[in-house]
Formats: structure tokens, sequence, C-alpha cells
């Protein structure tokens, strides 16, 4: 009885589009969300590049210059603040507010709000990791490839999906909207120090990598430097171990949001 | 209790699940752990109609709104929405039902134009944006930013986007709470302006005087039950109820210079007397003649009929 018609079909791919579009908008008048996924990475890269100015990172076993660490390490953290941080902070606050109920009353189906909220955040995070990688190429001498940008994109859209398939399941632990934010910076900050996104991993302790490599943050800016310096990764642009962390965290998301995800705002259930 | 039901409304137990009837419940029972919130209630909803729920907070109404609505699975009994049960309820259903919710906060960084043609593009024949905000009065907001719109404001955006799918059925929970009188009287045009249009209307309220100028049909409940059913002149019994005659006894006189009245006269420490009676043209007719008589004005009499809200709190105060 559930056969979907062909032109039902074509219409449920627009209403994607429909939907995406006005998130979007919501999010390019959102100050709060404009400021947090994009001024922070971007104002965060040139005070460390600056900083560690004309040094070098031994990172994977090769030597790299500063911006060729700091690029792909900061865009890491501004695909997890754009996939995950943000959307988790707009998810709860529009449940709280009863937003949430209100769309799943009309006959959109669910899967079209989630791939709404879900393309404003890989739109988002493919701009913003754009822009530092604008920032180092032209400013910092990052060498630019046709390959390293195109595996940059690709793991850039896979990192952005998995994270925001986390926001849906953290979104079931957080109570209230002025929760989220707080909570989510004490979740990340500490994962973002063990994975030599501020500090270069070469000042890390082993012990303390190897916790880092099996969260998700790490092998998305290990993944993220090999699209742009392959000798980091044994000569492949592609460093595949990684990019399958990052999706197995995203598939558990996925998992526990299934269970637990809920429309109807919390205090009144 | 026994409920009164002259208007023979309330439907019996035995008889199927109606198909014509927009909304039809049988038996119907919510259970939250060992806490049962609904405790089997049947109603009846015709095309067409403006159907009012009542009752205090906590008697069950809001859970019963969302299961009808789908947003809750029931626990037990039989409901039909629209000839579905809003439990298993797809797409096609939803176009044909408009929710308006009690709290509402629509897209905040959205003007109320933008809000209104976002919702539309989820149905198949949505009304024309334009429309709507003539309907719900917001023509003039329509370029502001929802989240600088008023509390009223907002309500009215959130019934334009319960109804820009041009639905069959709207749910409306309690759609008038926190209005200004006009805006109250504003509201009551626009809802009585759906049932001209043919729009069934499912509204909760805690307004009795709401109920009173809209209902067709109203349904009390109380503590899960359903306490009394009908129209608004007829229920609780309100239509053979008894009529309080008052009045303030010329000086001078007691309640014992009255004339021989067919009910018993209670009298205040100032002269204020009252007599309820089922007949009020007997008594009136008594007094009246009495007073022309001896030329006692009586300028204060009045003649009372039990409100909605007396009835309304008799019977949920009975059962609470």
């Amino acid at each position: 009885m559930s056969v979907v018609p062909k032109a039902r079909l074509a219409s449920t791919a627009s209403l994607v589009a429909h939907q995406a579009r006005y998130d979007l908008r919501s999010f390019r008048r959102n100050s709060r969300a404009r400021i947090f996924t994009l001024a922070v990475p971007v104002i965060l890269l040139l005070i460390l590049v600056a900083l560690f100015h004309g040094g070098t990172v031994a990172t994977g076993g090769v030597t790299v210059k500063i911006a060729a660490y700091y690029v792909p390490h900061i865009a890491a953290m501004a695909i997890v603040g754009a996939g995950m941080v943000n959307l988790l902070i707009t998810l709860v606050a529009k449940r709280e507010s009863g937003s949430l109920k209100r769309r799943r009353a009309t006959p959109v189906p669910a899967w079209v709000l989630i791939a709404g909220d879900a393309s404003t955040s890989i739109v988002s995070s493919l701009g913003i990791v754009a822009v530092l990688v604008a920032i180092g190429g032209i400013g910092f001498g990052l060498s630019l490839s046709v390959a390293a940008i195109g595996v940059a994109v690709v793991v850039a859209i896979v990192g952005a999906a998995s994270f925001c398939c986390l926001a849906y399941a953290l979104s079931g632990i957080v109570g209230n909207a002025e929760s989220a934010g707080p909570m989510t910076q004490l979740a990340t900050f500490p994962v973002y120090f063990i994975s030599g996104i501020y500090i270069p991993d070469n000042v890390l302790p082993h012990w303390l990598l190897d916790v880092a490599s099996v969260l998700p943050v790490r092998p998305l800016a290990v993944a993220l430097q090999a699209a742009f310096v392959p000798a980091t990764n044994g000569g492949s642009r592609f460093a595949t171990v990684p990019i399958l962390v990052v999706v197995a965290w995203g598939v558990a998301g996925l998992i526990v949001a299934v269970r637990r995800f809920s429309w109807v705002p919390r205090r009144s259930s | 209790m026994r409920t009164a039901d002259p208007a023979g409304i309330m439907p019996s137990a035995e008889s199927a699940v109606s198909q014509q009837d927009v909304i039809s419940v049988r038996g119907l029972r919510m259970s939250y752990g060992h806490y049962e919130a609904v405790r089997g209630i049947d109603l009846d909803v015709p095309r067409g109609e403006v159907f009012a729920f009542l009752g205090p907070n906590g008697a069950g109404k809001t859970t019963t709104v969302e299961i009808l609505e789908g947003f809750r699975q029931r626990t037990g009994g039989e409901v039909r929405v629209l000839g579905s049960d809003p439990a298993r309820a797809g797409s096609a259903w939803r176009a044909r039902v408009g929710v308006v919710l009690q709290e509402s906060a629509p897209e905040a960084w959205l003007t109320v134009r933008e809000c209104l043609s976002m919702y539309a593009g989820y149905y198949p024949t949505p009304l024309p944006v334009g429309r709507v905000l003539d309907l719900v009065g917001l023509t003039a907001k329509a370029g502001d930013r929802c989240d600088r719109l008023s509390g009223g404001q907002l309500r009215r955006l959130d019934m334009g986007l319960a109804l820009i799918g041009d639905p069959e059925l709207v749910f409306l929970d309690e759609p008038t709470t926190g209005f200004d009188p006009s805006a109250r009287r504003a509201a009551w045009d626009v809802i009585a302006g759906l049932r001209d249009l043919g729009k069934t209307i499912f509204l909760t309220t805690h307004y009795m005087d709401e109920a009173e100028a809209l209902a067709d049909q109203i349904v009390i409940l109380a503590a899960g039950k359903v306490v009394a059913a009908g129209t608004p002149a007829t229920i609780g019994g309100r239509a053979t109820s008894a009529t309080t005659v008052s009045f303030t006894l010329p000086d001078g006189l007691t309640p014992a210079d009255l004339p021989a009245l067919p009910a018993a006269v209670s009298a205040g420490r100032y002269g204020q007397v009252e007599i309820l009676h089922e007949h009020p043209v007997p008594l009136l007719h008594a007094l009246s003649t009495w007073a022309l008589e001896r030329g006692y004005p009586l300028a204060d009499i009045s003649v009372h009929r039990p409100t909605l809200e007396e009835i309304y709190l008799r019977l949920t105060q009975e059962t609470t």
C-alpha cells in the first residue's frame, strides 16, 4: 500500500531542495551560528600560523610547514563546529520551542526535515573548509592541486555527514537549549587538545594520541592532512582507516539517533 | 456519576466506530506507567462542526488531542480520524489535518511570509500565502521576522501555518490563551469563518464563553472520563435546570410578607432574596402580581439561567 508514484519521488527531491533553501536562509541570518562556525576557525588559523610563523611540524613521519599542518587541523575543527556543535544547538532549540513538533504535524516526511538540516551543515562545512584552504593557499604557501582539493571535498562531506549523525544522537541527551552550547564545548575542547588541533601532535604523548585516534576528531584531521600532504599518510592522499573511523562514529550516532531522537519538547513529555 | 444526556449525543460503548464522522473514538485509554490519564472515552465529531473539548488541567485533554493528532500511541481503544488510525496514518492523512499547537515558536529567522511559504511547500494543494495572511490578519506583518512578533501575532501565525495546507480538519489547542478581548473576538471570527468554509474544528479551551460562542457540540472531560456531552444550550441539563430569581425586599418587609410561591425562599441579611425553581414563569407571575398590587418596584429583580461556566464547575468539581 505504500507504493510511491514516480511523480511523488521527483517531488520529494524538490521538497528536500525547498527545505534546504529555507534552512540555509535561516543559517545565514543567525549571527550566533555564523560567528561560531565561520569566524572562530578563521581567527584561530590566523593566530596559530602567526604564532608559529616559519616553523615546521613533524607529523606522520615527515616534516611539514606550519600552514600545511594547521589548515587541515583547523578545518577538522570547523567541520565539527558546523556539522555537530551548531546543528546540535539548533536542533535542541527547535525541539524545545516546539518548532520540530510543528513541522512534524505536516505531511512532509521526517527524513526531508533531517536532510534539510543536514545539508545546511554540510554546505556550511564545505564553505568554511574552502575559506581556510584559500587562506592557507594564498597567504601561507599551502601547495594546492586538483587532486588535493577533490579528496578534501570528499573527506569534508563524509566528515560533516558523520558529525551530523552525532548531533542527532547527542540531541537525545541534551535537555534544553541553554545547556547545549556549554555541554558541547565541554565535550569537544579536551578532544581538540589531544587530537593536536591547537598544539602540534608531535608534542603530545603517544598514549594520548592513541586515545585520540579512536575518537572521531583526530582521524578527520589526519584524513584532511593526507589530502594535502600525502607523505604524512605513506604517500596516499586517501587515508582509508581514519576515514572509516569517522564513518563508524557516524553510523553509531545514526543508530542512537534512530532510537533516541525526539520531535516533541522535553518538558511536555 | 450518571451523565445527563438529553440530546442523546453520547454514543453507546457498543456501537461501532462511525465511518461518516470526521473523528470517531471508542473506549480510548492511555496509561503512563501505573497512572491512567485517559480512562475509556467515546467521541463523535460530525463533518463541518465546531467541537469543543473542555476540562480542567490534568483531565487528559492534551493527551487525547495528541493521540488524535498522531503524536502519541494510545494504550487501548479504537480511534478513527478522517477514516484512518492516526497512530499509523501517513503523509496523505497529514495533508488533510491542520494543527495549532498550544505553544508555538515557528522559525525565528524567517519572515512571516517566508514561514508560510516554507510550510506551503509541504502540502499538495496549499492555499495562496496572501489569502492565509489575510485570513489570520497578518498582512501588515508579512515582512517582519517571526522572532519580532508579539505573543498574539505568533498564535495567529501558527493558525495560519495550520490552515496553509487547506485542511479538512483543524485542531485548535487553546487558540486564544493570552489574547486581549478584541484579539480574541478577531480569532473567533476566523474560527467561525473556517466553519463556514466547511472545515471541521476540534477546539480545546479553558474559556466557557469561547465554547459557547463557537461550539456546536461540547464534551467535558474530568479525571480522564467524559462527564458530560451536549450542545452549549443543553449540556449538563442546562436547559432544564433551575432558574434563579433574585431581588431585594422593599423596606420593612420580611420573606414572610411574600405571597405563596411554588419554591423555597432563601433570604440574605440585607433583604436580598433568592428563589430557585425549574419553572420560572408561574413564579414570576405570582411575584409580579403581588408587587403590582402593592406598588413595589422590585427595581433590581433578575432572572438568571445557569451559565455554561457554572455547569462546567459543578460537573468538574463533582469528579475531582
